[in-house]
């Protein structure tokens, strides 16, 4: 299977969830007959994991918020962790936001 | 400083309309002990005391719980503390109607069994025809998007069957197919003879689930949960006593785990007397064999006993006597011969071509003959 890139999209596995563990004071990722239990960093990926948002994406937000420099191969081997796993999916890059092409003019 | 638990087993009901010979309720599971079920309010009181303790993974299990007519209450109060809710269900009679409502209250995950990969064998194991109602079960599953485990459990009658079982999981789109060799505990140690599987069949089980992990990847994820008696050392029973696990049984008492209740020589507390918190911290029970402190030799001296934690104390009660020795499984047990007797006894009926001992069903008339027995 051919690594995903930068440009995919990933979401939480249906079957998964996001929980805060209050008694514990962190998050963690409940899913059937199992828990991960995340550090901030990993909380901080899967709540920036929205559907919406690449891992470049993701990566780029991450940086903003901590000023961390040379993070993609964390995020990615965190979320490639979590797919191996089936608790993330990865869809294809979303379409690009101008309009398309318009379709050929009859000759 | 006592460890939190991240797991609760409610076991709403012993009723069931199912009676597998392997079931792991009590025997005694229609006697006095467990008349008195738990109201609605007081298994949503110990959802909350259990949330509050740390738990975060429900099992729904019984019995059938599907029998609680208040399940789904049960349910929505579970989802509203943020505790990941499994049903583990025979799905015997189960509507898509029923299930869409548990869905619609928040249930995350389906758990159901089948006794055999065709209708006729897994009939007959349960002792009640519902193979029928299982596979539209499963496919109501699916439809309504629920995560799917397909539980079997593995004995002498059905490992023949296991490619066949997979291929069934796989088929039907299942997330998770859990092949769990019996645990002889319950109605499984009672019918022990009868369900000890010989070790060619392990062995050829066990290829094919190799076989099928490489030909499926992630596609399905195959649980095979290890037949102990034929292993070398102990399985790390519940990660240990008191330490992530509890079950609650239909009349509140509160359990190490779902077999500890066998174990004669300890007193279990109930949720109807104490808080959960209490029970699961201070209480006798769950403090007599947390740790290492209990620990006899071999286990004491041994490195592994930060692995396996000395093994089952159900196990090392209900085959060597008492709850606080080594588990009679571990090679080096001094009880293990008790274990390898058994073993042999399966193999020598089977070299004989003898006709596997009869089993007892699961059924509450026999339950009362038991508990009237004492």
């Amino acid at each position: 299977m051919n690594r995903p890139g930068p440009a995919v999209v990933p979401r939480i596995a249906p079957k998964a969830r996001l929980q805060r563990d209050e008694v514990r004071d962190r998050e963690v990722l409940l899913y059937p007959e199992g828990l991960v239990a995340l550090n901030e960093t990993g909380s901080a990926i899967l709540n920036l994991c929205d559907g919406t948002r690449s891992v470049a994406e993701i990566v780029q937000a991450l940086k903003q918020r901590y000023g961390a420099e040379g993070i993609e191969g964390d995020v990615t081997a965190f979320l490639d962790g979590l797919a191996a796993k089936g608790l993330v999916t990865y869809a294809p890059p979303a379409p690009p936001s101008y309009p398309p092409t318009p379709s050929a003019p009859p000759r | 400083m006592v460890p939190k638990p991240l797991w609760l087993l409610a076991e709403l009901t012993y009723r069931c309309p199912l009676q597998c010979p392997y079931c792991s309720n009590p025997l005694d599971f229609a006697g006095a002990r467990f008349k008195r079920e738990l109201a609605t309010e007081e298994w949503c009181r110990v959802f909350r005391e259990a949330r509050a303790l740390g738990v975060l993974q429900l099992g729904l299990s019984g019995g059938e719980p599907l029998l609680r007519p208040d399940l789904e209450t049960l349910v929505a109060t579970a989802h509203e503390l943020g505790l990941y809710s499994s049903l583990i269900t025979s799905a015997y009679r189960l509507s898509k109607d029923r299930l869409a409502a548990l869905k619609q209250a928040g249930l995350d995950h389906v758990q159901i069994s089948v006794q055999a990969a065709d209708a006729g064998l897994s009939d007959h194991i349960a002792g009640t025809a519902s193979y029928r109602d299982k596979i539209a079960a499963y496919h109501y599953t699916r439809e309504l998007g629920f995560p799917l485990t397909v539980n079997v459990v593995l004995h002498r009658t059905n490992l023949h069957q296991v490619e066949a079982m997979i291929r069934l999981a796989e088929s039907l789109g299942a997330e998770r197919i859990e092949l769990a060799n019996t645990q002889f505990y319950g109605w499984a140690f009672h019918n022990r003879d009868a369900l000890m599987p010989t070790k060619a069949q392990l062995d050829a089980a066990w290829e094919v689930v190799q076989r099928e992990r490489a030909r499926l990847g992630n596609k399905l994820e195959i649980v095979w949960v290890l037949p102990d008696y034929h292993e070398q050392y102990p399985k790390p029973c519940m990660g240990g006593w008191g330490r992530a696990y509890m079950t609650v049984t239909p009349g509140g008492e509160v359990w190490p785990c779902h077999a500890a209740g066998r174990i004669t020589t300890l007193e279990f507390a109930n949720v109807r007397d104490h808080p959960l918190e209490w029970i699961w911290s201070e209480s006798e029970a769950f403090n007599r064999f947390r740790g290492d402190a209990w620990m006899p030799e071999p286990c004491r001296s041994c490195p592994r006993k930060t692995v396996d934690f000395g093994g089952c104390r159900c196990q090392a009660f209900l085959v060597a006597g008492d709850a606080g020795v080594t588990d009679p499984v571990c090679s080096l047990s001094p009880q293990r011969r008790l274990v390898d007797e058994a073993v042999a006894a399966a193999e020598r009926a089977a070299a004989a071509a003898e006709a596997p001992a009869e089993w007892a069903y699961r059924a509450a008339p026999a339950s009362r003959a038991i508990a009237a027995k004492g």
